[in-house]
């Protein structure tokens, strides 16, 4: 057995370049949101199509993205692209996966959000003769807002926790550094460690984040504008 | 490379995911229960244990944890083998995510239940295994369904420690031939496929544990 | 032995700041059968609940069957009550709740039966003889395998009343056991609450809203304010002269109707 201890001089020299390399996690988080808000969205609204058709598609779509893994739709975009002409790198397929992966429980969210505004609400909407556009923008979204924005936190920082996967096709994040430093210096104790600190260290910050948030929300709900 | 050979080379990797999954799945319901019931308890030190493990599992994630046992127990002198520590990564971090299920279940059961229990002279066990963990056991199987499927996907991370399942083949294969739609595809299909069957067996479970039970009405 | 089956002794209780029982004293003779009414709050359900032991006291002493029910006496010293000392004097009593509490996931049979079994270690057989005696008795013998959930209001209300008996309880207590019922569904309850007070074999403590049926079978009707009994005594005394002037302001709110 290999006598071992906590090296702080190979930890200090480790921590700086992981957080330098943590920019690009939160870069793929940060992006990878955003598409999957719009994806969610889309998907949400899809699935209150007047179309059964539509409405079928956008369900399975869901149900078929959430129950195969994050790392074989990476794999997938990484290999197959290509094959379809589209040259993607690292960190843009990276931001595709998560986007379409959590798009697809973003859409639950979303859904059960807009469901759960009062249906009274509808039906006023329609005696007041607004367009859906408005009905959605000005009625029914802002008091689904509050439902939703808790799932969706929660959602975003597990996407951010699941970015690690990204190192599987070589995208320089937190995970990859620390893997290469590693095998380089035969030390894996310190570079891991510290990446499932900064992990749980930002995870919790976030976590405590949505919660302080939420007791906040106004419960009369948002106006968008 | 002919599909149907693709095909036997996938389906040996799915057997390999489903092993995973099945040593890994006692270990998360142990652990999901052990903690969950520490979470009540009347013990703070046991509570604040407890929630020790549900913290750190869930505010890191599963392909670190993986990572962390593989690469970095060793030199701790604790060597352990791929499999090993693939099923005790998951084990503990789907296990941690159900201890909130656990936890959430027994306290969703309505109060009066335990009064009655109390009434009836059930000692703290009986209260807890007889009355109790039956009706929450119901409310649990939904979420349970989902983190069951959490499991099955996040088996997926082996691969990266070299073991060889469904994922591991599919990214060896798509390496030598250039069929990547076809493999990758076809794995996408065989996760569907077995995520769906577990549900369905869970429903069925669901259904079982259920039985006369109508859920929201007083009984 | 004292003649009492329930003594409160100068009992305070208190939820967080707010006193609700201040040195409140209140006995009940064993075989007594008594009413107690007031409005929503006076603090009916909380006297059920302490002898029930689902609720501590602060101070003063319960005893039950003589015994005392939240302090046990070690070495000389009263201690608060354990668990072991609790199960002791819990099986004196037995309860029947407003919203039922049945068992969701048994059937009714199972029910009555699980607690002789489990807790006074009846054979199965003999839990299950007896178990259907008692369903007999109230009228529910063709329903020993039924679900609660497919069962009315006042049938789930005689299964929580067959369960209670089936644990042989020398005292009874009911908490506004028709409160939750159908109005057409009462009487069949209150029916079998009239045959056991018949039978003389039950201390009962009734909390009810159901005046004419408390007048019926009360060997004595207390009317509880604020925490307090305001006023106590035979039935036609509370419900013909009330002393008091709130006692008489809360009959006639009932008339009103
Ligand atoms: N668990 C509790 N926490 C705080 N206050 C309580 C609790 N239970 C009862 N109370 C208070 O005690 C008083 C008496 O309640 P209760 O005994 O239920 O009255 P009743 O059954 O006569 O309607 C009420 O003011 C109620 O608010
Ligand atoms: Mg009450």
């Amino acid at each position: 057995m290999i006598e071992f201890q906590w090296d702080w001089d190979f930890a200090w020299e480790v921590l700086p370049l992981l957080l330098d390399a943590c920019k690009i996690t939160l870069q793929a988080t940060v992006l990878g949101s955003l598409l999957a808000i719009v994806i969610g969205l889309l998907l949400a609204l899809l699935r209150r199509s007047k179309w059964k058709a539509v409405r079928y598609s956008a369900y399975w779509w869901m149900e078929f993205v959430r129950s195969t893994p994050l790392l074989v739709q990476i794999y997938f975009l990484y290999y197959v692209a290509p094959e379809w002409g589209l040259n993607l790198s690292p960190m843009v397929t990276g931001v595709l996966a998560l986007g379409m992966h959590y798009g697809a429980y973003l859409s639950e969210v979303f859904r059960s959000g807009i469901d759960g505004v009062d249906k009274g609400q509808w039906e006023a909407s329609i005696a007041l003769n607004l367009s859906p556009y408005h009905t959605y923008r000005d009625v029914i979204l802002p008091q689904a807002l509050r439902a939703m924005i808790p799932a969706t936190g929660n959602y975003i920082i597990a996407m951010f926790k699941e970015t690690p996967q990204l190192s599987a096709i070589t995208l320089l994040e937190m995970l990859q550094l620390a893997k290469i430093m590693g095998s380089e210096n035969f030390r894996y104790l310190e570079p891991f460690t510290l990446v499932g600190l900064i992990y749980l260290v930002l995870s919790l910050i976030a976590s405590a984040g949505i919660r302080q948030a939420e007791r906040r929300f106004p419960k009369e709900g948002f106006t968008l504008s | 490379m002919p599909l149907n050979e693709i095909f036997s080379v996938l389906a040996e990797g799915a057997l390999v995911t489903i092993q995973l999954v099945a040593m890994a799945l006692p270990l998360a319901t142990a652990m999901a229960f052990i903690s969950g019931l520490l979470r009540l308890s009347e013990h703070r030190a046991l509570r604040w244990l407890a929630a020790i493990y549900v913290e750190f599992f869930r505010g890191t994630s599963a392909l670190i944890q993986l990572y962390w046992i593989y690469f970095v127990l060793p030199f701790f002198g604790i060597s352990i083998d791929a499999i090993t520590a693939g099923v005790v990564a998951l084990g503990l971090n789907i296990g941690a995510y159900g201890s909130e299920v656990v936890r959430g279940g027994l306290l969703s059961v309505d109060r009066g239940q335990t009064e009655a229990a109390i009434a009836l002279n059930f000692s703290p066990r009986q209260r807890l295994w007889r009355i109790i963990m039956p009706q929450a056991l119901v409310g649990m199987m939904p979420p349970f369904g989902n983190l069951a499927i959490e499991l099955v996907k996040a088996t997926s991370l082996v691969s990266l420690i070299t073991i060889a399942d469904l994922t591991y083949r599919a990214k060896s294969l798509a390496d030598m031939t250039l069929q990547v739609e076809e493999i990758f595809g076809l794995v996408l299909v065989f996760y569907f496929v077995m995520a769906q069957v577990l549900t369905l067996a869970i429903r069925a479970l669901e259904k079982h544990l259920g039985k006369g039970m109508d859920r929201g009405g007083l009984a | 032995m004292s003649d009492y089956a329930v003594e409160f002794d100068n009992v305070t209780k208190q939820f967080g700041d707010n006193v609700l029982f201040e040195q409140f004293n209140f006995n009940i003779r064993k075989n007594e059968v008594v009413s107690i009414i007031g409005p929503s709050g006076s603090g009916k359900s909380t006297l059920l609940r302490i002898l029930m032991t689902l609720e501590g006291i602060d101070a003063g002493m319960v005893r039950v069957q003589g015994e005392s029910l939240w302090h046990m006496q070690k070495g000389g010293a009263w201690l608060p009550a354990d668990e072991r000392h609790l199960r002791k004097c819990r099986g004196h009593m037995g309860m029947v709740f407003q919203h039922f509490n049945l068992f969701p996931h048994m059937t009714v049979l199972r029910n009555i039966t699980e607690a002789p079994i489990h807790v006074l270690g009846q054979s199965k057989e003999e839990a299950r003889a007896n178990g259907l005696e008692l369903l007999r008795t109230v009228g529910l013998a063709d329903k020993a395998d039924a679900y609660p959930s497919q069962l009315s209001g006042g049938q789930k209300q005689r299964v929580g009343i067959a369960r209670a008996l089936a644990m042989r309880p020398s005292i009874l207590l009911l908490d506004e056991i028709t409160s939750a019922l159908d109005p057409e569904l009462v009487d069949e309850v209150l029916e079998v609450i009239r045959k056991l007070a018949a039978e003389d074999a039950y201390t009962m403590i009734l909390v009810t809203h159901e005046m004419y049926f408390a007048r019926e079978i009360s060997d004595r009707v207390c009317f509880f304010d604020a925490g307090a009994i305001v006023e106590e005594g035979p039935p036609e005394q509370i419900f013909n002269q009330p002393k008091h002037e709130r006692t008489r302001a809360f009959l006639n709110s009932f008339l009103n109707i």
